[in-house]
């Protein structure tokens, strides 16, 4: 069976709902939060790159080469961020980040 | 020379009451006194200027109110009747303010007081120098206004403020009567300035209008409704409720306000508005039953009391209601003579009194005075002046005052005149026993006051005394001086054109054809009431004890004041007051409050509770909620349309 574009489309689907799911359901760890955003971001890549060799067109492969960057870049920062916040108040316990409470 | 008569008190007023800080207690009592002498100096010599002149003169100061039909001009209308007023009024007022020296001197609030009296005297010359309506009710409201404040000048009390709050609201009774009389005046005569009101009177004779339904006659009916002013200010039954509680202020105050001047101003209303009362003849009937009624109500209960300020209080009320027995019978003059003697020897009193109660370090209960005549001397001397007066005794001037009104109640011949006669004759006899009741009760016995508080009696300060003796002075010789100019054979030349009686109404005229036996009957129950109130209190002190015990009824009835006050509160005041209480807390507390501020507020916050609960500050439900977002965004833009 060759592995058409339904396919990649399907990996990555699963993916991002992972990704999704991984957020939502996710209660204790912040760092898994982040973890289920870079794995949306490789489903949007994975969709990036697929559609690229499907339509013959690079410029969605470059796109892809961005995401990875600003992804990269966003893991540091949001790695950093969780540093200081935990140095601020001692746990990155989602359940317990909830200043914004109104 | 006029303007600075009625001027001068209103500036020491601002200086002393605006600056009393700066100049400091002396510098207030100077600046007032001073400017008091000032004016009354200026006033005996307005007087001379008047009598001179013939007829009224009227002074345009500044023109005030000018709206429509409405043109007031305040001015000073200056005539015999408004001259005798200013002579009452500065001159009692001086002494009172040279009296207010020793008697306030250990008050802490000494300018405030010299202030108010200054305002208020002010505010009294302004009434009676009044040429129309508008300028007569301001003084009017001013003489209230100042009431109010001295009656509550010690506002630490709660029984002064109260009494203050009970005056201001029996006068606002009075004066709502009054300012439809203004507005009456105004319908009918389309003025208010008293020489077109006067000279278009006799027009409005026999025309009739419309009053909350009724076709009622027109100059009855705003002369009827101007009285209700005057019973306010006057204390006439049945708004006279205010007058005994008035005792609360400081003693001065009642000497000045509650009896020479203020209370007055009803009888010289109805004076100066006699061009229209003498065309009211059924209003002149009212102003006799009432002016009657209450000589003899107030005197009842003069004999009953025991506080020495409210005798005298209760006594003035009934010589209020004989200045008005006098006026209903078309005697303005002997209203006004009875007013000047009065001023003298109930000022005179009052000053007394509070020489007594200075004395006694505040006292003012007579049961517990006595033998004090001995202490006091000039006090006691110049007290049995005001006593001998007030009782009508010959030679003093409330003798030619009194059986004036008296003599022109009979001569009139009409049956107000004739209630009037007996009932003001019967009060003669009350009177003269309450206040030798007064008299014996305090100065005469066994002292029944305690060691301590005999032993601090001591004759009141020359600046005390002065007042007294000046005063004890003008209740001797000034009724007869005054006799020919005011009642007697000079009075149509002495008045002039001030007061208007019609011919067919002069009851003074025909004072000289009465009996013997009603002309003396006063004179006898004058003596009578003094030998009974001797008889009662010195010979033996155990008679009033008995017949308070006998007829206790009756006794209590007038202890209580024919329980007016009672009635008031059950009538008056107490469904005021419920209904007050059931507006303040269904009315206002849970409608308005309910729906409006308290109500948008509960919802606001309920609202906003509700909002605040969607924030739950987890991280997963803002993701969620973007999440939901996009997908219905993305939903909406794929349907197929």
């Amino acid at each position: 069976m060759a592995i058409g574009l339904a396919h990649y489309l399907t990996v990555a689907a699963i993916l991002f709902t992972l990704g999704i799911f991984g957020i939502f359901l996710n209660r204790k760890n912040v760092i898994i939060m982040l973890m289920s955003i870079e794995l949306m971001l490789l489903a949007v890549s994975i969709n990036f790159v697929a559609f690229s060799v499907f339509l013959n067109d690079l410029v969605g492969q470059a796109f892809a080469m961005f995401v990875l960057t600003v992804a990269a870049a966003e893991a540091a920062i949001g790695l950093a961020i969780l540093v200081v916040y935990f140095r601020n108040r001692g746990t990155i316990a989602v359940e317990d980040i909830n200043m914004m409470k109104g | 020379m006029a303007v600075a008569v009625v001027f001068l008190p209103l500036l020491a007023a601002v200086l002393a009451g605006f600056f009393g800080r700066v100049i400091g207690d002396r510098g207030a009592q100077l600046v007032t006194c001073a400017a008091l002498f000032l004016s009354a100096a200026l006033g005996i010599l307005l007087f001379r200027d008047i009598l001179a002149s013939e007829g009224s003169r009227v002074i345009p100061l500044v023109s005030w109110i000018v709206a429509g039909g409405v043109d007031v001009t305040w001015s000073l209308r200056l005539d015999t009747l408004s001259g005798v007023m200013i002579l009452v009024v500065t001159i009692v007022s001086s002494m009172v303010h040279v009296y207010s020296i020793g008697y306030m001197a250990h008050d802490p609030s000494i300018p405030r007081f010299m202030a108010y009296l200054s305002l208020f005297t002010f505010a009294m010359l302004a009434l009676v120098t009044a040429n129309d309506f508008v300028q007569m009710f301001f003084g009017w409201e001013g003489v209230g206004l100042m009431s109010y404040l001295l009656i509550g000048f010690w506002y630490d009390r709660p029984s002064a403020n109260a009494a203050a709050i009970k005056a201001f609201i029996v006068n606002r009774v009075g004066d709502f009567g009054f300012s439809l009389g203004i507005y009456a005046t105004f319908v009918i005569f389309g003025s208010l300035d008293f020489g077109t009101v006067f000279g278009a009177a006799p027009k409005a004779v026999g025309t009739s209008m419309e009053f909350l339904g009724w076709q009622v006659d027109s100059l009855n009916l705003a002369c009827i409704l101007l009285f209700i002013g005057a019973m306010g200010k006057s204390a006439q039954i049945p708004l006279h409720t205010w007058l005994p509680d008035a005792m609360e202020g400081p003693t001065p105050v009642s000497a000045l306000i509650h009896a020479a001047t203020m209370v007055t101003a009803g009888v010289f209303m109805v004076a100066r508005l006699s061009p229209m009362f003498e065309y009211a003849p059924t209003a002149l009937a009212v102003v006799g039953v009432i002016g009657g009624t209450t000589a003899i109500f107030a005197a009842s209960i003069g004999m009953a009391q025991n506080d020495i300020k409210r005798v005298i209080a209760w006594s003035t009320c009934s010589q209020l209601g004989y200045m008005f027995a006098a006026a209903a019978v078309s005697a303005y003059a002997a209203a006004i003579f009875h007013l000047f003697s009065h001023a003298f020897f109930k000022g005179l009193l009052f000053l007394c009194s509070g020489s007594v109660i200075h004395a006694m370090g505040g006292e003012q209960d007579m049961r517990r005075m006595g033998g004090l005549w001995r202490k006091l001397p000039w006090t006691y001397g110049t007290m049995w002046v005001g006593a001998l007066s007030l009782s009508g005794i010959t030679l003093f001037s409330g003798y030619y005052s009194k059986d004036t009104i008296l003599e022109a109640d009979w001569a009139a011949g009409t049956a107000v005149g004739h209630y009037a006669w007996v009932l003001a004759t019967m009060a003669a006899f009350m009177t003269a026993f309450y206040i030798s009741r007064v008299m014996f009760m305090t100065f005469h016995g066994e002292p029944r006051a305690d060691e301590e508080t005999m032993h601090h009696v001591h004759e009141s300060p020359w600046v005390m005394l002065i007042p007294l003796l000046v005063l004890a002075t003008g209740a001797t010789v000034f009724g007869f001086i005054g006799y020919d100019f005011f009642v007697g054979a000079d009075r149509a030349s002495f008045w002039k054109s001030s007061i208007l009686v019609l011919p067919q109404y002069d009851s003074l005229a025909k004072v000289e054809e009465i009996p013997l036996l009603v002309r003396y009957l006063p004179l006898i129950f004058g003596f009578l009431g003094i030998a009974i109130a001797y008889v009662f209190y010195i010979v033996d002190a155990t008679i009033p004890v008995r017949l308070a015990s006998r007829f206790r009824a009756l006794y209590l009835f007038l202890l209580n004041k024919w329980y007016f006050d009672e009635l008031y509160d059950w009538l008056f005041v107490r469904p005021a007051m419920m209904i007050g209480d059931g507006l303040w807390k269904s009315g206002d507390g849970a409608v308005i409050d309910g729906l409006g501020p308290d109500g948008v507020a509960a919802v606001t916050r309920d609202l906003a509770r509700q909002a605040s609960r969607l924030q739950t500050g987890y991280l997963y439900h803002y993701a969620f909620a973007m999440m939901i977002g996009l997908v219905a965004l993305v939903t909406w833009y794929l349907l197929p349309r």
